[in-house]
Order: structure tokens, then C-alpha cells, then sequence
């Protein structure tokens, strides 16, 4: 199994990009910042291809390090506070270029906004009482913060933050972030936590309360890119450094409120900022029929491989016990795993794409193959295993002519539970960009929109449905009519 | 042709044989008998390298089984087991056609030599395109014997072969076995429990008892002189027919 993965990534390195690859977080803004370069690159005559929606930020960190992408839009904050935490704070530009150089990598000038915490109160609120910082707020014991749970729970959120401002509010609630604006808006609640971006923000009519004791470290958004793709590319840098400075506050938000309240796409939404005609979009019947080809793709080709190797894993773990016993733990181990950590495991040794995504169904389907191959094989009757010895037959073909066709029903089933577990976890293939109908499903959990959810989950469970079946025809096909009889009887 | 010489084997800490040593002459006919788990079956597995032995030799035509030569010593073995082994997967034809096609045999020699012994075992031709299951006990034990026969090795070793027969049918097959171990002059070994069973097919009897011989002889040899109260008591386990209704009412 290592020598295969080893091969896979022997063949990934091997293999020169012709585009270069902008890659972004799976949150709305993060992919309107991917589809502006991508826009903008093209309008240099740069065609770059814009990997979606690929995870947090750690995913992005590892894909840009290892070359799987480019470059990726990333704010100071997130440099500063989680991805080089080792640098002295404060950290000065200087020293995080600096630290950046070192990793072959560098960081645009600021695009022009800042997405960070602040807190918000409703606007005719803070009118009446004057509030315009956080200072402000002092006076005011009595107003009801409704916190969301992580910034409640955040070293740089409300934990700092009360310290900081020396805050002791009478009433402070943790909530969902997502519930907050509704709390304000029915004035359950006075003051929460927003990002600076938020759509609802201007929605709402919320007023921001300044950070006047600069509390909150700054979040900045910039580029991050390969100092090497720069020089490859150089349109791809020219056009990350025409975008800097020319992405406001209030434009980022707008560009948010036009996708998540509104529900355009993005590259419209991208396009009409560039005030360029967006690349027209494709009909429902082809996005799902490229799907459904991506879709079969991971699973087929990801099943062919554990075929090659659990198959004859199954057959010496049979015929060795102690052999068998081991490779059966080391399959339970690694189904253990959770698929999105595999997920994060496989791209620092495949990139992102495919590949890390058909490693990660392989090695799932690897234990219902290779146990059901050795406990078929292992449990046929003592006298037919007696007999087939007795003949005189070498062990090949007493393996193929007799005790693989007995067993063949037992590890059918094997490959065919693999084979539906493959089609539902291929659906998280799309986190790192391996496409498939894990895409709408994704998408539409993010702008919370259940048809483009379904369009993703709909054609998987009837692939699930139609894979099921195939087995269970294949099944009749490989069961012998000898052994219907006993079936039937 | 088979010799044990002083052979041993244990499974686990059961001991199956015990310093046995025995001969097969060639082209005798020689029943095992003995209660189970007496290490009837162990002789038969030692002959044909299913097992090796612990201790002593275990000898085919003089040459010593091993790991290395079991194969062709198998080849020269035919075996029959208690219900049959045939494969349920394979007709009757492929279950025969086993071993004659890896030896590269020809369609059509395979054909004729399958019917040639459906002939001798008195089984119709058309059963060779059914399935184990599609027959009878008792075709099947046929089926299997055919099998053992195919590629007419010297030896034919037979483990129970009509254990699980009901008594009729059985009573036929003990009849043709018979006859047919006298028509083809080779090497028999028949492992059973059933003592009238061994007397009436052949000349010699072992009879063993917790891995060691008690008596080896003729038949008569056990009824007339057994050498010990164990071979007395196994020779009277049997029950006479009831006697004539004595007409009198309880």
C-alpha cells in the first residue's frame, strides 16, 4: 500500500502545471477574492484556474507550501495568530515578509479591507445612547451581549476583550453566530460580535463600535503566493497587486450581501465589480453530466486500486492467520480515521485534486475487501478444503478453480459495501477540489440553500442506489448454479 | 506401497497415533476400523501429506512424504471422502476434470475416460452435466469414487465413504465397491467403523484402538481370537436380529 501511495506521489511531483492555481477558503468571501483574480488574470490574457472552496485555512497553508496551488487570498490575523505563531508579537510587516521569504513564499499589499471581529449594536440603539466605541460601552451595564460560542470562548475574543476594556456586562449569552443578527434584529439582545464583512451588517443597520484600545489584532486581507509562481507568472502577480487597495470595506461586504443574501454566484458577482461580462454559465444537464463523470471517476478508479491490493491481501491473510490478523488491525486503524483529517493527511503528499481524494477512498476500501476476501476463504467447509488439497492440484489453482469461486458471493458483498461507502465519502472529495457532487452539496451548505443541496445529494444516493444494484446482478452472475441450488433448497 | 514406521502425531495434546508402524502391500485391500478418534483417519491424512508426522517415517513407494513431494504423491493417490467433497460449484464433469485438465489431458480423453467410469460405478452418462447437489447420496459417493479414479493412480484411499448413506443404499455400494476393488487390482485403504462392513469388503482387517493396532488379520481371525477383551467387546457390539414373536402377550 506505502509503495502505491509512493507512486502516486512520485507521479503527482512529476507532473508541470500549465496554469497556475488560486486557490480559497470555503466561505463566501474567500471565493469572490478567488474569482476576482481569476477574472482579472484573464482579462491579462492569464488563464488560471480558481480551485474552490477547499477548506480552512490550514488546508490552504499546506496546498500553498507544497505548490498544489499558487496562491490564495489570507488575512494578516490568520498569519500572525495561527499559521506563524512562533514570530514575536506584535509582528511587524518586516518580520512576517521576512518569515514568509524563508518558505519561498510572499504576501501582497492589503487588498483594502479588513474581515475581523468587532462588536455591533443595532444603529437606533446606539444613536439614543451615543455609543461609538468600545469604551462606550462601559457605561452601559445593563445592555444584553448575545456572544457567539466560539468568540465567547476566544483568547482574542470576549475572554481579552472584557479584560481589555475592563467590561462587565450583566448579561452576556453565547449563541450561534448565524442566530445573532435575528437576535438583534428582535431586540432579544443588544450587543454582539460580528465580522467586519458581514452582509448583514449593512442589512440590519449595525453600527460597528471602534476598537479604540486596538484590542483586536488586525485582519487584513492580502494576497499569499509562491515567490516562483510569481516569476513564472508574472501577469498572475501584477493582477494580485491591481487588485490590492482597490477592495474596500463597504465593497466587500456588498460583494458578501450580493451572494448570501441575494444568491448570485460568485463569478457574476465578481465579474460585475470588474464591470467584465461574467463567463457564461453552464447548463444544469452538462454540470450534472461533468458531476457524475468526476463522481465515477474517484470511486472507480479508487475501487480499482484496492481491488489490486486488497484481493490478494485477503488471500495471504487467509492462508496466513498471524499475517491476517495484522493486516486486518492495520485496515480497522486507518478506517478509524476520519475522512476529512485523511483528507488533510493526503495533501501534503498529493496536492489537492484528485488524487489525495481517490488515496483517501482506497485506503477506505480497503478492510471490507480484504475482510471479507480472508473470512470467505477461510470459512469454507473443512472436507471441500480437505478434498481440493487432496488432488494434487498446485495451491494457484486449487486458489482460482475452487476456493475463490466458493467464496466469490462472500467477497462480492465486500467489494460492494466498499463500493457505497465510496460513493457517499466521495462527496467530501470537493473540499479539496476534486470536484464531483460533493461541490453543490458544499456550496449549498455554505449559502444554506437546500435545491443546490440536493442537486449534489440526489444524483450521489441514486449513484449509491444504481452501484448497489450492479453488485447485486454481478452477484447472481458470479454465484454458480451449483450453488443457487443449495440457495434456492 | 505405503509403510508407517514408529510414527507418532498429536494434535495439540490429543494423541491420534502412537509408535505405529503398519504396511500397505501393493495391491491389497486392507479396512482400518476402530471407534472415533481412534487415528483411523489420521493414517490416511499421514499417507496422502495432509499432515506430516512428529515422529517415525511415513513411506509412498518407499520414498518418504514431505513438503516438497506431497503434491506428486497425491497425484498418485486417488481419495474419497465421507460426503463425497465434490465441489458444489462444478458439474459432475468439471469436479472429474479437475486434475486431468492441469495435466493437460484432451477434451476429448477427459470425456471418454469420465464415461468409461460412469460405466464401472453403474451411473447414468447424463449425470455428468448436473450439479453435485442435482443428485443423490449415493450418485455422489459414485461421483466421488469416479473422481478418485480418473487419472488411475495406483492407490485409492477411502475415508468413510459410505457414512452417511441410508442402509439400502449402502448395502448396494458395499456390494460394488467390492467388486470393483477385486476388478482393478490396486492399493486400498478403507477407513471405516463399520465392522461387518470391512469384514465383507476386505481380506485384512486393522483394528485400532487409541492410536495403537490391537489386532491385524482376517476377519475371522478377530471373531474366532480377539486378541484382547477391547476386540471382544467391539466384535459383540453388534445387535442380533430380534428373536421369532414368542406369542406371549404382556
Amino acid at each position: 500500500m506505502f509503495a502505491l501511495t509512493g507512486l502516486l506521489v512520485a507521479g503527482h511531483a512529476a507532473t508541470p502545471r500549465e496554469a497556475p492555481i488560486v486557490g480559497s477558503k470555503d466561505f463566501t468571501e474567500s471565493i469572490i477574492l478567488g474569482e476576482l483574480l481569476r477574472l482579472d488574470a484573464s482579462r491579462q490574457g492569464l488563464q488560471l484556474e480558481h480551485r474552490r472552496a477547499m477548506g480552512g485555512s490550514a488546508i490552504l497553508w499546506q496546498a500553498l507550501r507544497v505548490g498544489s496551488i499558487d496562491a490564495y487570498p489570507e488575512y494578516t490575523g490568520t498569519l500572525t495568530q495561527e499559521l506563524l505563531p512562533q514570530l514575536p508579537h506584535p509582528v511587524s510587516i518586516e518580520a512576517l515578509t521576512q518569515a514568509l521569504s524563508e518558505l519561498g513564499l510572499a504576501m501582497s499589499s492589503p487588498l483594502g479591507f479588513e474581515d475581523r471581529y468587532a462588536l455591533g449594536v443595532p444603529e437606533a440603539l446606539a444613536q439614543r445612547l451615543d455609543l461609538h466605541t468600545i469604551s462606550d460601552l462601559q457605561a452601559h451595564p445593563a445592555l444584553r451581549f448575545a456572544l457567539s460560542n466560539e468568540f465567547m470562548s476566544r483568547e482574542d475574543g470576549w475572554l481579552g476583550l472584557r479584560a481589555a476594556y475592563g467590561l462587565s456586562p450583566v448579561t452576556v449569552r453565547g449563541l450561534d453566530h448565524s442566530l445573532a443578527y435575528h437576535a438583534l434584529g428582535q431586540d432579544a439582545a443588544d450587543v454582539t460580535d460580528v465580522y467586519t464583512t458581514d452582509p448583514e451588517v449593512d442589512a440590519e443597520h449595525i453600527r460597528l463600535l471602534d476598537d479604540d484600545r486596538n484590542f483586536f489584532p488586525s485582519y487584513q486581507a492580502v494576497w499569499l503566493y509562491r515567490l516562483e509562481s510569481a516569476r513564472r507568472w508574472p501577469a498572475l502577480e501584477s493582477s494580485m497587486q491591481a487588485l490590492a487597495g482597490h477592495v474596500s470595506l463597504s465593497a466587500m461586504r456588498n460583494l458578501n450581501a450580493q451572494v448570501q443574501l441575494k444568491r448570485r454566484p460568485e463569478s457574476t458577482v465578481a465579474a460585475q465589480f470588474l464591470s467584465t461580462t461574467s463567463p457564461r454559465e453552464q447548463g444544469w444537464g452538462r454540470r450534472l453530466a461533468q458531476r457524475t463523470r468526476e463522481h465515477l471517476a474517484l470511486v472507480g478508479v479508487s475501487l480499482a486500486l484496492a481491488l489490486a491490493l486488497g484481493l490478494p491481501l485477503g488471500v495471504v491473510a487467509a492462508k496466513a492467520p498471524r499475517f491476517g490478523r495484522a493486516v486486518l488491525a492495520l485496515t480497522v486503524v486507518l478506517q478509524t480515521i476520519p475522512s476529512l483529517a485523511m483528507l488533510v493527511f493526503m495533501i501534503p503528499l498529493l496536492g489537492i485534486g484528485a488524487r489525495p481524494a481517490i488515496a483517501t477512498l482506497f485506503l477506505y476500501s480497503l478492510l471490507p475487501i480484504v475482510r471479507n476476501t480472508m473470512v470467505g476463504l477461510s470459512s469454507l467447509p473443512a472436507e471441500l478444503i480437505t478434498s481440493a488439497a487432496s488432488l494434487g492440484l498446485p495451491w494457484q489453482v486449487q486458489l482460482l478453480r475452487i476456493e475463490l469461486p466458493l467464496a466469490a458471493r462472500t467477497i462480492l458483498a465486500g467489494i460492494s459495501t466498499a463500493a457505497v461507502i465510496n460513493v457517499g465519502t466521495a462527496t467530501l472529495g470537493a473540499l479539496i477540489g476534486a470536484g464531483g457532487y460533493g461541490e453543490p452539496i458544499l456550496t449549498g451548505i455554505r449559502l444554506n440553500d437546500v435545491p443546490l443541496i440536493l442537486e449534489g445529494a440526489l444524483p450521489a444516493a441514486v449513484m449509491a442506489l444504481l452501484v448497489m444494484g450492479l453488485f447485486q446482478w454481478l452477484e447472481h452472475l458470479v454465484t454458480p448454479r451449483g450453488l443457487r441450488l443449495r440457495i434456492d433448497a | 506401497m505405503f509403510s508407517l514406521e514408529h510414527v507418532s502425531k498429536r494434535f495439540g495434546t490429543f494423541a491420534a497415533l502412537e509408535d505405529l508402524t503398519l504396511e500397505f502391500p501393493s495391491g491389497a485391500v486392507t479396512a482400518v476400523i476402530g471407534s472415533s478418534g481412534s487415528g483411523k483417519s489420521t493414517i490416511l491424512r499421514l499417507l496422502l501429506g495432509l499432515e506430516l508426522p512428529d515422529a517415525g517415517l511415513v513411506r509412498v513407494d518407499g520414498v518418504s512424504v514431505s513438503a516438497a513431494n506431497r503434491l506428486a504423491i497425491r497425484r498418485r493417490i486417488g481419495y474419497v471422502i465421507q460426503e463425497g467433497g465434490l465441489f458444489p460449484h462444478l458439474t459432475v464433469r468439471d469436479n472429474l476434470a479437475l486434475l486431468p485438465r492441469h495435466l493437460k489431458w484432451s477434451r476429448a480423453r477427459i470425456d471418454a475416460r469420465a464415461l468409461e467410469l460412469a460405466e464401472l460405478v453403474e451411473i447414468p452418462g447424463s449425470a455428468l452435466t448436473r450439479f453435485p447437489l442435482e443428485l443423490s447420496g449415493g450418485q455422489r459417493q459414485r461421483v466421488a469414487v469416479m473422481r478418485a479414479l480418473m487419472t488411475d493412480p495406483p492407490a485409492l484411499l477411502l475415508d468413510e465413504p459410505l457414512g452417511a448413506l441410508d442402509p439400502l443404499v449402502r448395502f448396494e455400494l458395499q456390494e460394488r465397491l467390492r467388486q470393483l476393488f477385486h476388478v482393478l487390482g490396486k492399493t486400498v485403504v478403507l477407513v471405516t467403523h463399520d465392522l461387518p462392513e470391512a469384514a465383507f469388503i476386505a481380506p485384512r482387517l486393522v483394528l485400532l484402538r487409541a492410536g495403537r493396532v490391537v489386532q491385524d488379520g482376517a476377519a475371522a481371525e478377530l471373531y474366532e481370537r480377539p486378541a484382547d477383551e477391547f476386540v471382544r467387546r467391539f466384535v459383540a457390539a453388534y445387535r442380533p436380529p430380534p428373536l421369532p414373536h414368542s406369542g406371549v402377550s404382556p
